[in-house]
Formats: structure tokens, C-alpha cells, sequence
């Protein structure tokens, strides 16, 4: 064990090492890979340890620089950012396994920048989960939005120069514009910028004003991908796989998504946001966005366009949780993003898996291939259901959480917008997965296939390094389902720190 | 011997580099010339670290030259407003000279090298006299000793490229009219007092404040700074000078001559004019506050189009400056500390963007922004300098830029202009863009394989790589600027010449 500090330092110096690593050594492949893979895996023990100690009780913070009274670079742990850091350190490890073998499986060129950018955007997002007040936040979701521009570019053609461009654009552009407002302001009425259980901002401030900083911390954190601000992560879909699968199904989203929670838990207090009323309209945008999305993903051909809607709809459940103003769906949205990170990255991982096996982008393409590639689609299909919210898979509860929070609020049109959502997952999901079984396979490219060769022959798999880490976040999916309530039980207390404030005080 | 250092500290950081500037010409050797003149510079920088030290708590230090008292006399006074300008000027000075050494190899004949250090060292001196001085007449004498200098200075930019010439001419004309209408607004202003100390002045202008002629010699005396400062519609010398101009002198006028000149209009603003209210503010907030608006947005949109990427900095330096004249015209504590803290700032971050520049075009012969495709690989440590430095410019977090934005911000908040705040953060937007472009082609772009490029030699690189390692330093420890700038803020917005206390220096008065 190390001393607390100490550890939640070190979860920050890991992924430097590997950035570092990654740097020196451009031409061994196999150090850097098998570094980074060791260093991945002592990162999730150093985050365990972290967890130890804050399930001990012992407060962990760590003041590494103070400019002036309440503007400092300071790292803290609490649940909320604890489970997003054990959701981003776990997944690396898978990950980066899958970018190993997709790198090397779909010859891809400049390996060394490619891990290197991947580890600095972990440490960005170590950063951001241990956080402990908005101005390292900024800090750290800047960081993270400048390390992940090279992997998007990463193709170098102008499909990948336009897409990073329009990647760069929006999260830079809304991160500066409001969400740098935001902070500034919130600094000039606070006094401060450390997040506070109940809110940092004072409660009397007038709704108004609430509603409009809202607004700027809402259109501000980009990488939330509310509409209309939601075009960088389509775009960002020119990256190679493992970068959508980590970065923009879990680790930039996520950051997002997470920095709206942060916000609503502890900049403004949710009791703040219910008894003013700010953010309703936030809940009709959020729930604009859930639908709207998943129309626009059910017209999509190409996998990952068709999964990047997808992500934006459910990142939206999020953005709605918080928009509830309830102690539930905070909960409920905090459960989201531990749950959502395991089924959307193995269907990612599912996608680049097909591409590295055949090739092959468009979902029109892709009848028949479950019989030649059943664990991919195995995986996808559980990771699909996941997405549903068909128990038993990890995706249920939060969902369910996120219904019983509306109808707690009265919301009845929100458990319709709800309910029609989940449908419409299935509309854009399940075909996939289908039809990768029971329709007869179709197009070139795939080897003549009789029914009566024997099993082991008819597979045509990518490598196992692709194969094998989608396999295990589709367990994932399943095991989550049944330890939920930890999590949950976990994440109480950000709901449960308002209420003994307004107690006490 | 301390003693005598310390006592006559503020002469000697102008009269040091002044000497070493026709020792340069009468050795007429090129190494005994920059040692020469990298020890005095270094003996400047040294006496202002001391000086800045001596002020930091709001003194002011006043030095009546040759003994005699002013305002008969003429007075070099310190306080941490103008110890901090100096801190700046001879800093970048210090590090651009052996920078300019191996640079100059290539742009400028090798005859005309002592020529060059003479002309850097004159142009120095002038710039720190103007900062240190009390006496407004004074800073008119240093500024034409910088400017004339400066003017040869660009035009030795002639061996690479004969526009440095026209450059030079049109610098000269417009710094001309800038420095005539500066000494007729004195002259207005003496007319109405009788006196060009500008403690006395200070003092005698409160009550005949109404007077036409003061007005008339302000308005003159900002437009005359104003052309200097390259405020909007008066920035057209300043992209031409910086851009055929060699590299070192780019850097060091990038990174001090403008500020200098704002420095200048600060203190006649404040300390002469005491213009919190009236007149004077009026004029900062519908004359320049809008003119700063305009620089910001259309000199950035200026910059994007240029494929020259020095033409380009030249261009963010004129929008960089609308942002510190958007401080001073907030007229509130954060507003004029948010200038000082971005001058500061500023100077480090374009002065090292010039450097990176410099480098490349002392390898590859050009400035020009198409045959720098794929030069991230080849030159890793100079693209990664611009990289760095880029990222200044827009104002990222944990860079310097990101504290003298926040400055500002704060201070159009604490005014309650919120649009000014958007205005702000809108302005960086641009600068992404016209970043970013840069970065594309370095990095994005297929190199040219016929042309193998090396990396810059080392001598270009460390100047380089101190400043993008102290835009960093600063961006996260911004207390070491803030600190300064507040409390040089907090002097000037009473008005007039006060501090906590004022210490004389020098020979015993006559």
C-alpha cells in the first residue's frame, strides 16, 4: 500500500511514464507496446489502491500549485470521479491490447505518436476525474482535447485533416468561448472554483442567472456532444478504431458527460438546480437530443457513424440525469457512464474487428458475417443489448434508474421520450447483429462457406489480440449487471451531501 | 563599490549598454562586439532583476541625475509599474543576442556585423530609457535613439530581401509622424505648465485640466505613442518591419518596442493625466476600447490569410496588443494589471514563436508557410517550439497566454461588461485557426523528400526552448506576474507619482 497522496499521484505519473516511454523507444515495438501494457496494468492497481484507501475513509487530496485564494492546481478524490477512474484505467488495459493487435493487424503507419497521444490522453483523463476544482478540470479537458487531435489525424488524408479539423473546431471553439466564460464567471461570483458538496456557487444567486450559466457550462463542455454542438464526434470517426473505442466511446465522452455531473453536483448543488427551476430547459434539449440522434443513427450505413448517434443519444441520458435535478438521476447518470463505457466500447471494438477481418465499413456489407466471425458478434450482440437496457446486462440499470428519476419529478412526456428511445435502439442495434446471423452472406471478399465444414474452418476471425478484448468488456457487461448496487451504494454519498448541508446549516 | 552600484542602479542599466554601443563600432571586430554587448546587456538585465526587487512592495526610487534636483534636473524614477517593463525589455534582449549571433551569419553581410550590435545596443538603451525616465521630454530623446536605431536595424534585413528596405522607409515616415506629433502634444502641454517633470507635471495638471491645450496635447500624445503601439488603423508599419527585418531584430522588436510605447501612453494616462475620470477616459473608453476590439478581430482575421508566417505573427501582434489596450480601457485595477500581465506574457510567447520561426528560415531560407510541409519531422524541436507556442497565442491552460486571458477576463467581469468577456474568448478563436493552419502544414503535409533539412544548431534552439520552458513556467506560477502587475496597477490607478515611499538616489544635491 501506498501512502494516499502518493498513490493518487502516481496515478498521474503512470500514463506520463508511458507517454514518455512511448517517445523514446519509436522503433521497438514490442518494448513500447509491452511497457505501455505493464504500465496500464500497474495503473489500475494504483487506482485500486486510491479506491482502498477512500473506501478506508482517509481523504485524499493533493495541492500541487495555488496561484491566488480559491485558484489553485489541486487533485481530490470523491465517488464520482473515483468510478471514472476506474472505468478509464480499466478499459485502457483492454485497449490498448486491441490497438496493439489493430495496429499491427491493419499496418498502420507512426505506432510510437500513436501510443504516445493515447497515453497523454489517459493522463488527461486521470486528471480530470481526480480534479478538485474547475479551473485543473479546464486544465485537463483542454490537455485532453490537444492530445487526441493527432489520433484523429492520424491517417494524415484530408478525410482525417477535415474530420480532425472539424473535431478541433468544436471542442476547442465551445470549450473557449463558454465553458471558459463559465469558469471565469462562476470564479467572479464565488470566489473560488473548488467543487463543494451542495454547490459552489451561492444559492442566492438569481435564477436567471443560473439558467444562463448553466447554459454556458452545458454548450461549454463540448465533449458532451449536446445538440447542437454535436458534429466533432461523427467527424472524429476518421480516427482508427481503438481511438473511437477508448476516446470517444469512453474517455472523451465520458469526460464530457462527467464534467456535467461535476458541475451539477458541485458547482451548483442539485438542490440549487430543483428549487430554481434552471435547468428545465436543459431536460428538453437533453431529450431532443436522445431522440434526434437516435433518428439520425438508424439512417446511418457506415458502423461507426451509426454507433458515433448512438453515443450522442445516450450521452444525452447524462446530460438529462443531471437536468433532473434529483438525487436519483444524478445517481442514475453517474451508473450511465460506468455501464454505457462497457457496451459502447465493445461495439467499437466489435467494428474495428470487422474492419480489421474484412475490410468492411458499411453495415449493408455486413450480412451473414456472424457466421464466419461468432464472437464478434456475440460480443456486439450483448453489448447491443446492453445499450438497450435488456436485463441481464449493465445497461438496465441505469436506465431503469434514469425512468424511476423522471417519474419521481412528475415527468411524464420524459418517460415517454424514454421509453420511444429504447426502441429505437433496438430499430438501429439489433438489425446488425441479426442480420450478421441469419442473413445469407452476401459481396466479395468473404471465402465460400458449406454448411457442412467443420466449425473451426468456417471462422474467419480477425487476430486474437482484436478478438479477444471485446469478448471480455461484453463479460463486463454482464458481470456490472449484478454488482450494480455497489456502484450505486458507492455513489451515494454525492447525493446524500446536499441534503446533510442544508441539515446542518 | 556595492554602495556605488547600488546608489546610482538606475543610471547605470541605461549607461552601460549606452557606452557599449560605440565600443561595438571602435573595436570593429564581430566577437569582441557581441561580448561587448552581451555584458552589457547582462549587466542591464542583472540591475533591473536588483531594481525590481527594491520596488516590488510599491516604492519608488528616484534618481536626480548628476545631483541635480528636478524639475530643473532630469529624473529617472522607478516604480514597479515601469521596473517591471525594464525586467521585460532587457530579459529579452539578453536572450535574443545569442540568438542574433549565429542568426545574422546568414542575413547579414559580415561587414555590417559590428553595425548590427552598435545599432541593437543604441536601440536597447533607448528602449530602457524610455521606461526608466521621469522627464517627458527625456523619453522623447530615448525614443528617437531606439527608433533611428531600429530603422537601420530593419533595413539590414536588405542582404535577404530588398522589401526590408521599403519596410524601413515606411517605418521611418510613420515613426516619424509618430514622434512629432509625441513632441508637439509636449510642447501643448508644456505651453499650459511650464514644466516636463513628470512628477511636476502630475501635479500642476489637475488644475487646468479643462484647458483645451491639455486636452489637445493628450489627444496629440496618444495618437504619437498610439502610432508606436501600433493601435489599429496606425499598425500598417508594423507588418512590413517585422517581417523583412532579420530574424533577432523581429524578436526583440516583437517582444519590446510595442510594449514600451503602450508602457509610454500608461503612464502619461495615469500618473500624468491621473485619468480615472473625464476626458481621458472618455477617450480610452468610446475612442480606444473599440479601436482594441477591432484589432483584436481583424487583425486575427487578417493573420489566417497570410502565407508569410512571419507577416502572420506580425499580424497576432497587432491583435494581441487590441488585447492590452482592452485592459487599460476597462480603467479598473484588473484591467491595467491584465496588460501589464499580458505584455509581460506576450513578450515571452512571441518572442519565442519569432525564435522558432527564425530557425527555419535560417535552415531553409524561408518564411513561407507551403515550404514548411512535413517540417514536424525533420525539425522536431523548433516545430514543437511553434507547436507550444501556438498554443500561448490561443490561450490554453497551463500556458502564459491562458493567465493574461484570464486576467482580463476577470476584469471585464468585475466591470460587469459581459460582452467584452465573450469578445475576449471570441478573439482566441481565431487565433485557433490561424494556429492550427500552421500546425497542419508542419505536421500533416508530406515532406519534400528531395530537400533534407536539419535541425536548427543548438545556438538558435536554447534561446528557443528557455523562453517556450518559461511560457510554461509562468502559465502555471502566474502569482510571479500577477503579483508585480497588481501592485504596479494598484499605483498608477490613484494617479499622480505616489508609492509607499520615495527613496532618493545619487550624488548629494547641489
Amino acid at each position: 500500500m501506498m501512502e494516499p497522496t502518493v498513490a493518487l499521484l502516481t496515478t498521474m505519473a503512470l500514463p506520463l511514464a508511458a507517454f514518455v516511454l512511448c517517445l523514446l523507444t519509436p522503433n521497438h515495438h514490442n518494448i513500447r507496446d509491452g511497457g505501455t501494457f505493464i504500465i496500464s496494468i500497474l495503473l489500475l492497481g494504483c487506482v485500486l489502491n486510491v479506491l482502498s484507501h477512500f473506501n478506508a475513509g482517509t481523504s485524499i487530496e493533493y495541492e500541487a500549485l495555488a496561484f491566488q485564494p480559491g485558484l489553485s492546481i489541486a487533485f481530490s478524490v470523491e465517488p464520482l470521479g473515483m468510478v471514472f477512474a476506474l472505468v478509464a484505467s480499466s478499459l485502457w488495459i483492454a485497449t490498448h491490447v486491441y490497438g496493439i493487435g489493430y495496429m499491427r493487424g491493419n499496418k498502420e503507419q507512426k505506432h510510437a505518436r500513436f501510443f504516445a497521444c493515447f497515453a497523454f490522453a489517459i493522463f488527461a483523463t486521470i486528471g480530470i476525474a481526480f480534479s478538485a476544482n474547475l479551473l485543473t478540470l479546464f486544465l485537463f479537458y483542454e490537455l485532453l482535447t490537444i492530445s487526441t487531435y493527432p489520433l484523429v489525424a492520424h491517417k494524415e488524408n484530408d478525410a482525417a485533416k477535415k474530420g480532425a479539423r472539424t473535431y478541433l473546431g468544436i471542442l476547442m471553439g465551445t470549450s473557449i468561448v463558454f465553458l471558459l466564460t463559465a469558469v471565469v464567471w462562476s470564479y467572479s461570483i464565488a470566489g473560488t472554483l473548488d467543487f463543494k458538496p451542495g454547490g459552489m456557487l451561492p444559492t442566492t444567486l438569481n435564477p436567471m442567472f443560473t439558467a444562463v450559466l448553466l447554459a454556458l457550462f452545458a454548450f461549454g463542455i463540448g465533449k458532451a456532444a449536446l445538440m447542437p454542438f454535436h458534429r466533432w464526434l461523427p467527424a472524429a470517426m476518421v480516427a482508427p478504431t481503438p481511438v473511437s473505442a477508448l476516446l470517444h466511446a469512453v474517455a472523451v465522452v465520458k469526460a464530457g458527460v462527467f464534467s456535467m455531473l461535476k458541475v451539477g453536483v458541485y458547482v451548483f448543488g442539485i438542490d440549487n438546480l430543483a428549487s430554481t427551476g434552471a435547468s428545465q430547459w436543459l431536460m428538453w434539449l437533453a431529450a431532443f437530443s436522445i431522440l434526434a440522434a437516435s433518428i439520425i443513427a438508424m439512417a446511418q450505413d457506415n458502423l461507426k457513424r451509426r454507433l458515433a448517434y448512438s453515443t450522442i443519444s445516450q450521452l444525452s441520458y447524462i446530460t438529462f440525469g443531471v437536468a433532473l435535478a434529483t438525487s436519483m438521476g444524478a445517481i442514475g447518470g453517474g451508473l450511465h457512464i460506468v455501464t454505457h463505457a462497457f457496451g459502447k466500447i465493445t461495439l467499437f471494438m466489435c467494428a474495428g474487428a470487422i474492419y480489421v477481418a474484412t475490410h468492411k465499413t458499411n453495415i449493408s456489407e455486413m450480412r451473414g458475417l456472424g457466421k464466419t466471425m461468432p464472437f464478434t458478434f456475440i460480443a456486439f450482440g450483448i453489448g447491443s443489448l446492453s445499450i438497450i437496457g435488456l436485463p441481464p446486462f449493465a445497461g438496465s440499470w441505469s436506465k431503469w434508474m434514469l425512468l424511476v428519476a423522471a417519474a419521481d419529478t412528475g415527468q411524464i412526456i420524459m418517460i415517454g421520450v424514454l421509453m420511444v428511445s429504447s426502441i429505437l435502439n433496438v430499430a438501429y442495434l439489433i438489425p446488425i447483429f441479426a442480420r450478421g446471423f441469419f442473413s445469407p452472406a452476401t459481396g466479395t471478399g468473404s471465402k465460400a462457406v458449406n454448411a457442412d465444414m467443420p466449425w473451426r474452418e468456417k471462422l474467419m476471425e480477425a487476430p486474437l489480440l482484436v478478438v479477444l478484448p471485446p469478448c471480455l468488456t461484453a463479460i463486463g457487461c454482464i458481470v456490472l449487471f449484478f454488482y450494480a448496487d455497489t456502484i450505486v451504494d458507492f455513489l451515494n454519498p454525492i447525493a446524500l451531501a446536499p441534503s446533510l448541508e442544508t441539515n446542518n446549516g | 563599490m556595492l554602495s556605488f552600484v547600488s546608489a546610482h542602479s538606475p543610471l547605470l542599466a541605461i549607461v552601460i549598454p549606452l557606452i557599449s554601443a560605440p565600443l561595438c563600432m571602435l573595436f570593429g571586430n564581430r566577437t569582441v562586439a557581441f561580448t561587448i554587448s552581451t555584458l552589457a546587456v547582462a549587466a542591464s538585465f542583472a540591475l533591473s532583476i536588483y531594481l525590481l526587487w527594491w520596488v516590488k512592495d510599491g516604492t519608488v526610487l528616484s534618481y536626480h541625475i548628476g545631483g541635480w534636483a528636478p524639475p530643473l534636473g532630469i529624473e529617472y524614477r522607478v516604480d514597479t509599474a515601469n521596473a517591471f517593463v525594464l525586467l521585460i525589455v532587457s530579459a529579452m534582449g539578453l536572450l535574443t543576442l545569442p540568438y542574433a549571433r549565429t542568426s545574422i551569419t546568414d542575413e547579414i553581410d559580415e561587414n555590417h556585423h559590428t553595425l548590427f550590435y552598435a545599432c541593437y545596443m543604441l536601440c536597447f538603451t533607448g528602449l530602457m530609457g524610455v521606461t526608466i525616465t521621469g522627464d517627458a521630454f527625456n523619453v522623447f530623446v530615448f525614443l528617437e535613439i531606439s527608433s533611428l536605431s531600429t530603422y537601420v536595424l530593419v533595413a539590414l534585413g536588405a542582404k535577404k530581401d530588398k522589401r526590408a528596405l521599403s519596410a524601413a522607409y515606411d517605418y521611418l515616415v510613420l515613426g516619424t509622424i509618430g514622434a512629432t506629433f509625441f513632441v508637439i502634444g509636449l510642447g501643448f502641454i508644456y505651453m499650459a505648465t511650464g514644466t516636463l517633470n513628470m512628477v511636476d507635471l502630475s501635479q500642476r495638471l489637475p488644475a487646468i485640466s479643462d484647458s483645451r491645450t491639455v486636452r489637445a496635447g493628450f489627444a496629440l500624445i496618444v495618437i504619437g505613442m498610439g502610432l508606436k503601439v501600433a493601435v489599429y488603423p496606425l499598425h500598417r508599419w508594423l507588418p512590413g518591419a517585422y517581417t523583412y527585418s532579420p530574424s533577432a531584430v523581429s524578436v526583440f522588436l516583437a517582444s519590446t518596442a510595442t510594449k514600451v510605447a503602450l508602457y509610454v501612453i500608461i503612464r502619461f494616462m495615469f500618473s500624468v493625466y491621473s485619468a480615472r475620470f473625464g476626458f481621458e477616459a472618455v477617450t480610452f473608453q468610446y475612442v480606444i476600447l473599440p479601436l482594441a476590439l477591432v484589432a483584436m478581430f481583424g487583425a486575427s482575421f487578417v493573420a489566417v490569410y497570410q502565407i508569410n508566417l512571419k507577416r502572420m505573427l506580425a499580424y497576432s501582434s497587432v491583435s494581441q496588443i487590441g488585447y492590452m489596450l482592452l485592459g487599460l480601457s476597462l480603467l479598473n485595477v484588473e484591467g491595467v494589471s491584465g496588460a501589464f500581465v499580458h505584455m509581460f506574457n506576450h513578450a515571452m510567447t512571441k518572442g519565442a514563436l519569432f525564435m522558432a520561426v527564425g530557425a527555419i528560415v535560417f535552415r531553409t531560407g524561408s518564411a513561407m508557410l507551403p515550404n514548411m510541409a512535413g517540417l514536424g519531422k525533420q525539425m522536431p524541436w523548433t516545430s514543437a517550439a511553434i507547436v507550444i507556442g501556438g498554443l500561448s497565442l490561443i490561450g490554453v491552460p497551463s500556458s502564459a497566454g491562458f493567465v493574461s486571458k484570464w486576467v482580463l477576463m476577470s476584469a471585464a467581469f468585475e466591470r460587469d461588461w459581459w460582452l467584452i468577456a465573450f469578445l475576449i474568448v471570441g478573439s482566441s478563436l481565431i487565433a485557433v485557426v490561424y494556429v492550427w493552419r500552421v500546425i497542419e502544414v508542419l505536421y500533416l503535409q508530406q515532406p519534400n523528400k528531395d530537400v533534407v533539412v536539419k535541425e536548427a544548431p543548438l545556438s538558435l534552439l536554447v534561446p528557443t526552448w528557455i523562453l517556450i520552458i518559461t511560457t510554461l513556467w509562468f502559465g502555471l506560477h502566474a502569482d510571479f506576474a500577477i503579483g508585480f502587475a497588481t501592485t504596479a496597477a494598484e499605483n498608477l490607478i490613484q494617479g499622480g507619482f505616489g508609492g509607499k515611499e520615495v527613496i532618493i538616489l545619487g550624488v548629494e544635491s547641489r
